[in-house]
């Protein structure tokens, strides 16, 4: 008996041994999540629940419901979730369509498709608020050269007002934002391309498929995984990310182009309010966790019933 | 000739993109270039009258050199931290099987969702109470905590790619496994390594708005941060807020043309296979 525990007990220790070396090695890393990440979170949790004002520090304290109370019966509030809800849908719908395209065009190398390569993914690199203050001078009512092309080129005959109609202005920030993304599909969707073998395409150009057959019957269904992930991590940094949003109207004008995120900051650093803006996160932070639950749900499902 | 007409078609799509990509640029390089008066003057080309008075302005007028030293230290800084926690976690979960890591890896990935922006007003309290408020180098801890769990699943993947017979090998040659993670898996990993410094570094020098929270004094203003009061201030001077945007998208411009190859492999494989 004795000698047949023997091993068991020793290559447990064993077991026990290297998942102490594996914590150990991930320590470091873990404590700066816990503190950076996690802490944060939770203390906004406590905080969404809180009045918390700069400006009123003597009378921080628990209020309840008090904070999304606010946000909810906030007279913008409903014109928020709508823009937030175009931000991100028109984004993503013309950043992918784009990205895919491009990703297609690029798939079979040309001369000189390095330096392409390297000039259409600068966008990528470049922070979201310079951009977004790029942008701003591009379609500035009166003296952005925006205007002056169309109307040297004769397609419109007024001055459209970009940023200062609440509509145009949201428009304005979407091409924007449509600009600054693209990268990211392309990027993605290239080297998912690549990961294709040639053996398959092969055998769907002999059965005598055309391309745009070869594109949805093998192409897509192969990059599937990779599609359903990346968009879905899109959806989520598109959502937030005011940057552009802050560098070329603030939210304005009048409140006309803020979105979620873009409330966020301006109740943390213009109101100074820490509760209403803690509300907000909260918010944005459910509305994600629910859609990613039932996007990867219903992705999931497609996959079971074999469509 | 539908493949004659495919190309043209082909490469008029892709000359269509690379114009929208580089006008906004170009745009604001002409306005950079232009002399002061002329600034709101619509011409496309430089010209004999083009100046660099703008630029000579910033640096002359404007703490700009301060500006971007700073940005530099934090953005180097915290990305080099960064790889250093980021190999040692991605080392464990890529070659140890222990109770947790599921969970351990779920935690991670799970931080992607979070906006970073709910931390601004906790982490500044955090902050306040250690007294680093105005400090780059709570500026620095805050950016190695928002992109560590990303490097750490990018570097996994890189990592996973290297067959483990390397490291077992590197081990019956008398190497323990932190000497074996250092002279075997870290010199074949390095163009991973390579792109998540890069893609670090970027995201360091992009931030805004935790920078913008919790640096005040004009002496640590990062280069976003400064640009930000710029424009508050300065709001009608379109030439120097051209000159400084330019100055501000030179270095990712630069690093990035660099890296640009093996980007692509480099950043998808950590995630897409992570």
């Amino acid at each position: 008996m004795s000698t047949l525990t023997k091993p068991v007990v020793r290559k447990r220790s064993a077991d026990t041994r290297k998942m102490i070396k594996a914590l150990a090695l991930l320590t470091p890393a873990a404590i700066m999540v816990c503190i950076f990440i996690y802490y944060p979170v939770i203390r906004t949790i406590l905080m969404a629940f809180q009045n918390y004002k700069l400006f009123d520090q003597s009378n921080i304290g628990y209020s309840g419901f008090n904070n999304f109370r606010g946000v909810f019966h906030d007279s913008n509030f409903t014109h928020i979730l709508k823009n937030t809800l175009l931000w991100v849908g028109v984004s993503l719908f013309f950043q992918f369509t784009i990205g895919f395209g491009l990703a297609l065009l690029m798939k079979k190398k040309f001369r000189f498709i390095g330096i392409y390569q390297g000039i259409i993914f600068i966008p990528w690199a470049l922070a979201g608020f310079l951009m977004g203050l790029v942008w701003k001078w591009i379609f500035d009512d009166n003296l952005g050269v925006m205007n002056d092309l169309l109307l040297k080129l004769g397609i419109i005959h007024e001055r459209i007002p970009w940023l200062s109609n609440p509509s145009w202005a949201m428009a304005a920030v979407i091409i924007a934002n449509i600009w600054y993304g693209v990268t990211f599909f392309v990027i993605m969707i290239l080297a998912a391309l690549q990961g294709v073998p040639g053996e398959i395409l092969e055998a769907a150009e002999l059965d005598g498929a055309n391309r745009v057959q070869t594109l949805f019957q093998v192409i897509i269904p192969y990059i599937r995984a990779t599609l359903i992930l990346i968009v879905l991590l899109r959806i989520m940094w598109i959502t937030n990310f005011p940057d552009i949003i802050f560098g070329m109207t603030s939210g304005g004008p009048a409140g006309g182009t803020h979105i979620l995120s873009s409330w966020l900051i301006e109740k943390i650093t213009y109101d100074q309010d820490w509760g209403a803006g803690a509300a907000v996160g909260i918010l944005i932070l459910g509305i994600l966790f629910v859609f990613s639950f039932f996007y990867l749900l219903a992705t999931r499902l497609e996959k079971d019933s074999g469509v | 000739m539908f493949s004659a007409f495919g190309k043209v078609g082909k490469f008029s799509a892709l000359t269509l993109w690379l114009l929208f990509t580089l006008f906004p640029l170009y745009w604001m390089g002409l306005t950079s270039i232009k002399p002061v008066r002329e600034v709101t003057q619509k011409y496309y080309f430089p010209n004999s009258r083009s100046t660099l008075e703008s630029y000579r302005k910033l640096f002359k007028d404007y703490a700009f050199g301060t500006y971007i030293r700073n940005s530099l230290v934090v953005s180097i800084s915290a990305s080099a931290v960064v790889i250093a926690l980021g190999i040692l976690g991605a080392y464990a979960l890529a070659r140890y099987e222990f109770k947790g890591k599921g969970q351990v890896m779920l935690a991670f990935l799970a931080t992607q969702m979070i906006p970073g922006l709910i931390s601004l007003a906790p982490l500044y309290l955090l902050l306040q109470h250690l007294h680093l408020l105005n400090t780059l180098f709570a500026l620095m801890l805050c950016y190695v905590g928002g992109q560590v769990p990303f490097a750490t699943m990018m570097l996994r993947g890189f990592i996973q790619r290297i067959p483990p017979e390397l490291d077992e090998a590197a081990l019956i040659d008398g190497c323990n496994r932190f000497t074996a993670l250092f002279r075997v898996v870290f010199p074949v990993a390095l163009p991973g390594i390579a792109a998540t410094f890069i893609f670090s570094f970027v995201q360091c020098w992009n931030e805004l708005f935790l920078a913008m929270v919790l640096i005040d004094s004009d002496a640590s203003k990062t280069f976003p941060v400064a640009e930000r009061s710029f424009v508050g201030a300065y709001f009608i001077e379109w030439g120097g807020l051209a000159a400084s945007v330019m100055i501000g998208i030179i270095p990712t411009v630069f690093v990035f043309a660099m890296m640009s190859k093996f980007m692509i492999t480099g950043l998808s494989a950590g995630i897409v296979k992570g």
